[in-house]
């Protein structure tokens, strides 16, 4: 056995070396789907009861505004997706950790353009296009790696990949081996969108299927496809319940249990189109008639453009449909998929969307309920009947084989009307045309989880006893590949990288180590021609290497446009050039509120100097803006524009223990010498060791204390509790409390 | 073409829709099994290289031997006895594990020559 690694800790990087060492022995821990445990009876967290929550994690960040809500983090019932596949794994191992941290449980790898047409298993670890090349230590580094990240976050995580192409059967066994959590598997996709031979792919697929199913590895079909291909997605639903349908069936066929067979469900329509018109109806059809099967959510991609919120927008509401249906798995899309290979942080953007539209509508099927008779009714009714012909007319011109021939598929029409456009393929063609064997009457194959005819050996009823065992019942028979390539891989890719992971080098990323990639969002006030040019120069100008618009949105004609353009940094941040400023580590509540009601903490507060800012100071005030009101804190705001001698004056009066003045508008030095007047004025009057001294304002920072007299300066960012955490402690300091 | 697919869906539709809900969903699953059955009967009696080559990966055979070890065979006109088969049958004539029996095929095919013609 392996040794087991250190847990991580949170505040430390992923060490991408260790997890590469021993993976010679590496046996995953468990194999098999989780879903996620949503207690019945609902979950507490913090003020507010959910209904439609899991159980929560031990470690995660919340969405932005949980901070005001106790920083709770309620997760979604269903297991939730992202997808992450740059090319380089060891990359990827870090965007899921991060996503983890966010909600995500169900990790979905792509596989390298290409992958589907290798007749066989590719080894090593080169570097992929268009997704990662799977591999066994690919796998097995990423296991290992996601074995310690859902071990910090305190759920369990499931893997997933690709059985497809042409050497199915083997993947199929290869993730059954290594522990792999779930996959796509779906005959349907290889004849369709990779040509390949359909006698082949079916062939193949009862024993990819059979061999998932023996490690528990949940299944996804490929039906999805037809609407991200036709040209009008939402015509197709007919053929996408036809579609599910056989690709269910057929995997029932193969021994596959109903609960590991998932739909690959998205809502076809997008706006300005009336999406739920089409995409409800279509939503509660599939859930009728696969009722015994899973439903994996997925967001609409067809109408993907490379605006950010209009791609969120449409993933809120593709959430509020599964919300209203249901859902087992809910996977997100990339907000950034209409423009770019997925970027680390809109992976989480997409966890976000999910998290934050299924909080909001927790609970909500208890209050309202689809209207199941009238129009919606007419149009499930519709969509299941045209599925049941499209079926009646497979079987009438011979079966599935020769509708594929005539073109039945992804037409872009609305069943029965047809466009021509289906995508046909020929039975004797394709990659790997008339490559299956009749097997022989006495054919054998002595292992376990295989489909079909079988003539074991008399007396032998576990199959692979008559070989003494195979890789599935003894992982120990597995014959691991390292490296077959000596330049195109990991390891050299690691050394590359070294000093932005583990050295003192800092470089900005968006998918691997040291990419440099930043984006510059401007607003151009030119037309979409000139908008478009400036932006590139101006990017250029800024430094930026490889300047490229990816997102342009015409705000007028003429007078604007906003764009977003990314660029390389071409150069370094030395983490020991940079100072960080020292953190202040505040009092708990409970301790602030005591001391304020002990010394009936008051505080006199203005903006000093010729100053009519307010603004500022009052959301430091006021119990509204969580300021020093809300911890018992009496204040005498004296306004805008007071003379320093007021504050001092005003203190003396009420008898008040801290002087807050506020320095907004600053020429000069102006903020630095009214500081230094009234630490001067308070020694003057005697009263410079009874009075705390703060100043703020957003030229003011933390480190001016010393040189200007003050106890405590602020600066941008300061909130009413780290004003009173800091009079409460020079308090304490002076032993008043 | 289209006219008449829709003229025949009219008549389907006239039968259809006399279906309660249920008996619709269950005439759908039958239609779906009845176009699945005889791929399934297909898959059940063929094999591929693919489904080979896994078996002798679930043998302990790894991907890069499982190749040549597979493409012999078919060469030798025996994958539809099997590749795991085929190396059982060797290892017991040669006295030797699987593996071994898989090495002995890529050093020299004509270990197959007559392999299931004895009795």
């Amino acid at each position: 056995m392996t040794k087991k690694m250190q847990p991580l800790d949170p505040n430390k990087k992923l060490d991408i070396e260790a997890i590469l060492e021993n993976l010679e022995d590496y046996r995953p821990p468990r194999k098999g789907w989780t879903w996620r445990v949503a207690p019945e009876e609902g979950v507490d967290m913090g003020p507010f009861h959910y209904r439609d929550m899991a159980e929560p994690l031990k470690r995660s960040i919340g969405l932005p505004a949980s901070k005001y809500f106790d920083n709770i983090d309620p997760q979604p019932k269903p297991v939730v997706t992202t997808e992450i596949a740059s090319g380089r794994f060891e990359d990827d191992i870090r965007r899921m950790r991060m996503g983890a941290w966010h909600g995500a449980d169900h990790l979905m790898v792509i596989r390298h353009t290409g992958q589907s047409h290798i007749d066989g298993l590719m080894e090593g670890t080169p570097e992929g296009v268009g997704g990662v090349p799977i591999t066994r230590k690919q796998i097995r580094a990423s296991r290992k790696a996601i074995d310690l990240i859902e071990e910090e976050v305190g759920r369990p995580i499931n893997f997933h990949s690709y059985v497809s192409g042409v050497a199915g059967p083997e993947v199929a066994v290869l993730f059954a081996e290594e522990g792999i959590n779930g996959a796509h598997q779906d005959p349907q996709y290889n004849v369709l969108y990779r040509n390949i031979n359909m006698y082949r792919s079916f062939v193949d697929a009862a024993e990819a299927k059979k061999v998932m199913s023996s490690a528990g590895i949940f299944q996804i079909d490929g039906a999805h496809n037809a609407n991200a291909t036709a040209k009008a997605g939402w015509l197709v639903m007919p053929e996408l319940l036809v579609q599910h349908g056989i690709n269910c069936a057929y995997s029932v066929r193969s021994g596959m249990p109903k609960e590991l067979i998932g739909l690959s469900t998205v809502p076809p329509n997008s706006p300005p189109a009336p999406k739920f018109w089409y995409d409800l109806p279509y939503a509660v059809a599939l859930r009728e008639i696969f009722s015994d099967f899973k439903m994996r959510a997925q967001q609409n991609t067809r109408y993907i453009e490379s605006s950010i919120e209009e791609a969120i927008r449409t993933h809120t509401i593709d959430t509020i449909i599964s919300m209203l249906t249901s859902a087992d798995i809910q996977s997100t899309i990339t907000p950034d998929e209409g423009r770019n290979v997925p970027w680390h942080y809109n992976n989480i953007r997409g966890v976000q969307t999910v998290k934050q539209t299924w909080a909001a509508m927790d609970g909500l099927n208890e209050m309202i309920q689809i209207k199941r008779d009238g129009p919606l009714g007419d149009m499930v009714r519709d969509i299941k009947e045209r599925a049941v012909a499209f079926l009646e007319e497979i079987i009438e011109v011979g079966g599935y084989f020769a509708a594929v021939e005539k073109g039945f598929f992804v037409d872009s029409a609305q069943y029965p009307e047809r466009s021509g456009d289906g995508i046909a393929r020929q039975g004797d063609a394709g990659v790997a045309a008339g490559s299956i064997i009749e097997r022989d009457p006495d054919y054998l194959a002595p292992v376990c989880a295989h489909f079909g005819d079988n003539h074991l050996p008399e007396g032998i009823t576990h199959a692979c006893d008559a070989i003494g065992g195979c890789t599935l019942c003894n992982p120990d028979l597995i014959t691991y590949i390292d490296e077959f390539d000596p330049e195109d891989n990991v390891h050299k890719r690691l050394e590359k990288t070294w000093d932005y992971r583990k050295g003192n080098l800092i470089r900005p990323e968006v998918e691997w180590a040291g990419d440099g990639t930043v984006l510059v969002e401007m607003m151009i006030p030119e037309n979409e021609d000139y908008a478009r040019e400036a932006g590139l120069e101006i990017a250029r100008r800024m430094g930026l290497e490889d300047p490229q618009v990816i997102n342009l949105m015409v705000l007028h004609p003429a007078e604007g446009c906003f764009l977003e353009v990314k660029g390389k940094v071409t150069f370094d941040i030395d983490r020991r050039d940079l100072k960080i400023p020292e953190k202040v580590i505040l009092l708990s509540e409970e301790e602030i509120r005591d001391a304020v009601k002990k010394t009936n903490l008051t505080v006199v507060a203005g903006t000093v100097g010729e100053d009519e800012h307010s603004v500022g100071l009052r959301e430091i005030l006021d119990i509204k803006h969580g300021g020093i009101e809300k911890y018992g804190v009496k204040y005498h705001y004296l306004g805008t524009s007071v003379p320093i001698e007021k504050m001092v004056d005003a203190a003396i009066e009420t008898g008040s223990q801290a002087i807050l003045i506020s320095t907004i508008i600053s020429h000069g030095d102006v903020h630095r010498i009214n500081m230094r007047k009234l630490d001067e004025l308070c020694r003057e009057k005697g009263i410079r060791d009874k009075v705390v001294l703060i100043a703020g304002g957003t030229q003011v920072s933390a480190d001016m204390a010393a040189e200007t007299g003050m106890d405590a300066t602020f600066g941008r960012g300061c909130k009413g509790i780290n004003v009173v955490d800091a009079i409460v402690k020079v308090l304490k300091e002076r032993g008043v409390v | 073409m289209t006219d008449e697919r829709i003229k025949q869906f009219e008549v389907r539709h006239e039968r259809l829709k006399t279906l309660s809900d249920d008996e619709l969903k269950a005439h759908f699953w039958d239609l779906c099994y009845q176009v699945v059955d005889p791929i399934i009967d297909l898959a059940r009696t063929h094999t591929s290289p693919s489904i080979e080559r896994s078996i002798l990966l679930r043998m302990g055979i790894n991907s890069a031997k499982s190749h040549g070890i597979v493409d012999a065979i078919h060469q030798a006109g025996l994958l539809g006895k099997g590749a795991g088969h085929v190396l059982l049958k060797l290892s017991q004539k040669l006295n030797v594990d699987v593996k071994a029996a898989g090495d002995a095929i890529l050093e020299n095919k004509e270990v197959l020559n007559g392999l299931f013609e004895e009795a």
